[in-house]
């Protein structure tokens, strides 16, 4: 049961806490380059999310066999693999995503964000961690291409995932959907992060000092076990 | 946490393991990329030769068939191989494999990147008979209306091609070579009937003379099936 | 000639590879902190982007004709081992010049303006010439990109700027406004 619970923790992290785009700012590339509508974040996310689990399930199953001096360059071996795999299927399933995706999926190879969690996770873990931290790191990377694929149709285009939204009346704002749209979005979405969690950490000192005496209580019973 | 302590990690491996292993990964990788290859070729194919068919067949009134024309020694030839490169246009045929016209090609600066342009022409009244913008990364909203505003792309079809087309200020239109300029996206207009321009110039001496057209050479019954 | 000309102000100014394609936005947003550095590093990545033109080229001319579906790993592994080997040559016969760029080469083959460029490349076919060229213009880009950054960034240094906004926030923010600034260069080459 405890191993559950941790395992399903490494998955959660991803998602918010540890999130790749809004906390550690990685794979800005495809972030901000295929945001201009939501159908085209969603591809971008699905394609990742295949080529991190993968790429985390493979290198952790083998990992007594990696040797540790080309550890790095078996990485982006695995990765560029299963890359050229997703580009292909989308050229074949989805052939005008693909021509507005265009070389961007290739490029998910040099996503910082996949090969950091090989070196920093996957190839110091069991299968199941690896794979659970995948899930939710590259959920993470969805969420926020979708927040920032959303805002920037929403408000560039006037419609979502290509529904009409506002009607005829609506002049979209076409910055939105050109590259300084997607520079503005991210960095005000990350202020908007970065003033919650800054709330958020002075409400729970606020919390923690008004309930200092019930908290220490807590923890001399339940401590143990929520910290094992 | 499930960190497992491998011996390999701190015995240091002789190169011929590194060789080894380097070599395991890339012919496993190999093997996967060329299944997915082969499992998409087909596919690929298809759709990259369905996508210039409707464009041609859009750009070409009445054409069943077509075949691709390589400009090489001063003489049209036709080519069945992939690919397509400046010096090809495209021939279409009706359903008794007549000859119709041409669908011709020509590419040039646009307001943000290259425009590349087909177009549908018929040697025997040196009509246009339709314009399609193949690729463009022209502002959304403003320049993408020379695909989108259908009054524009309308414009060009059965426009005479005696002399050089001239873009003008939209409702400015007198003469019968000119065209109505999108407003607010004059340059993007003013590109487009550049190229057809430029592109009328270079074709019109290499194209066969009339009656003397090359021959349907591949009869595909795919094609007719889908055109019906 | 034209059309080199074009594809280098293209890349230099209309379609910079920083503000319009975002490639190359690590070093962008982390190393921008200082003009000399920020300058330098965008030599480097000059150099880099060069090199890798010339790899793509021989790749795509005498290699991926038979395979193309080993586009992706193959410029990959060429490109990473080739600017290994020139940065390990620059080591040993210059040392002053690997002190001053060499030490960036390692950092730039991970960068993604390298492989965009190479698949950029290639989706245009391009020749060996107009690849060059292409690759002189991302990297002027990058350079210029890199040396603005820097110059504001050094700005507002001093700037009375909130402490929740500082840091990647506010850089994109910056890099926002300079995207926009780049805008005006569209259409430069298309007036009739």
């Amino acid at each position: 049961m405890a191993t559950d619970v941790s395992a399903y923790e490494e998955m959660i992290k991803g998602l918010w806490r540890d999130n790749p785009v809004f906390v550690q700012v990685l794979g800005m590339c495809p972030m901000l380059a295929v945001t201009n509508s939501a159908i085209n974040a969603v591809v971008m996310g699905l394609a990742t999310f295949f080529v991190l689990v993968t790429s985390s399930f493979l290198v952790s199953s083998f990992k007594q066999w990696i040797p540790k001096q080309v550890r790095i360059s078996l990485y982006v071996i695995i990765i560029a693999t299963f890359v050229t795999v997703v580009d292909y299927s989308i050229l074949a399933m989805l052939p005008a995503i693909h021509k507005e995706l265009g070389a961007f999926i290739p490029l998910i190879v040099a996503n910082c964000m996949i090969l950091g969690r090989q070196e920093a996770f996957a190839s110091k873990h069991n299968v199941k961690y690896a794979v659970m931290d995948a899930v939710g790191m590259s959920g993470g990377f969805m969420i926020a291409l979708l927040a920032l694929g959303s805002v920037r149709e929403i408000l560039g285009v006037g419609a979502l995932f290509g529904v009409d939204l506002f009607g005829a009346n609506f002049e979209p704002w076409v910055i939105m959907i050109l590259p300084p749209g997607g520079f503005l979005t991210l960095g005000l979405l990350l202020l908007f992060f970065n003033w919650f969690t800054e709330r958020r950490r002075q409400f729970l000192i606020k919390v923690a000092d008004a309930d200092r005496m019930l908290a220490v209580e807590k923890v001399s019973t339940e401590g143990v076990k929520d910290n094992g | 946490m499930n960190t497992t302590n491998t011996t390999v990690q701190t015995q240091e491996p002789s190169s011929r393991r590194l060789v080894m292993s380097m070599a395991i990964a890339g012919f496993i990788s190999g093997m996967i990329i060329i299944a997915i290859y082969m499992l998409t070729f087909d596919t690929i194919k298809e759709n990259k030769a369905r996508e210039l068919r409707l464009a041609v067949f859009k750009v070409l009134p009445h054409v069943s068939h077509m075949q691709k024309l390589h400009f090489k020694d001063n003489k049209l030839v036709v080519v069945k191989a992939d690919g397509m490169d400046d010096e090809m246009i495209f021939a279409g045929y009706d359903k008794d494999k007549k000859f119709i016209g041409y669908a011709i090609q020509g590419k040039a600066p646009g307001f943000q990147d290259t425009v590349h342009v087909l177009y549908g022409y018929l040697s025997s009244n040196s009509n246009i008979t339709g314009m399609e913008i193949l690729d463009s990364r022209e502002t959304p909203g403003l320049g993408d209306k020379i695909f989108k505003d259908m009054d524009f792309v309308g414009e060009f079809i059965n426009l005479p091609m005696h002399k050089d087309i001239k873009a003008v200020k939209k409702g400015t239109k007198t003469h019968e070579n000119e065209i109505d300029a999108i407003t607010g996206a004059t340059i993007s207009s003013k590109v487009v009937v550049k190229i057809i321009n430029q592109a009328f110039k270079k074709w019109s001496p290499r194209l066969a003379e009339q009656g003397n057209e090359p021959a349907l050479e591949l009869y595909e019954a795919k094609v007719n099936k889908e055109s019906q | 000639m034209d059309d080199l000309l074009w594809i280098f102000i293209s890349t230099l100014l209309v379609n910079n590879f920083v503000l319009a394609y975002f490639l190359g936005l690590c070093p962008f947003l982390g190393v921008s902190g200082h003009l000399e550095t920020s300058f330098r590093l965008g030599l480097a990545t000059t150099f880099v982007l060069v090199i890798t033109a010339l790899c793509a080229w021989i790749l795509n001319t005498y290699v991926l004709i038979y395979a193309p579906y080993l586009r992706l790993i193959s410029f990959i592994v060429v490109i990473a081992s080739t600017v290994q080997f020139i940065e390990m040559s620059i080591k040993k016969l210059s040392p002053a010049l690997f002190k001053s760029l060499g030490i960036f080469l390692p950092l730039i083959t991970t960068n993604c303006a390298i492989l965009g460029l190479a698949i950029f490349a290639t989706n245009r076919s391009y020749d060996l010439v107009e690849g060059l060229v292409f690759a002189l213009g991302a990297g002027a880009g990058f350079t210029l990109a890199m040396v603005l950054m820097a110059g504001i960034r050094e700005e507002t240094e001093i700037m009375d700027v909130p402490v929740l906004i500082r840091g990647t926030a506010f850089n994109l923010i910056i890099a926002g406004i300079l995207s926009m600034a780049f805008m005006g260069f569209a259409g430069l080459f298309s007036s009739t």
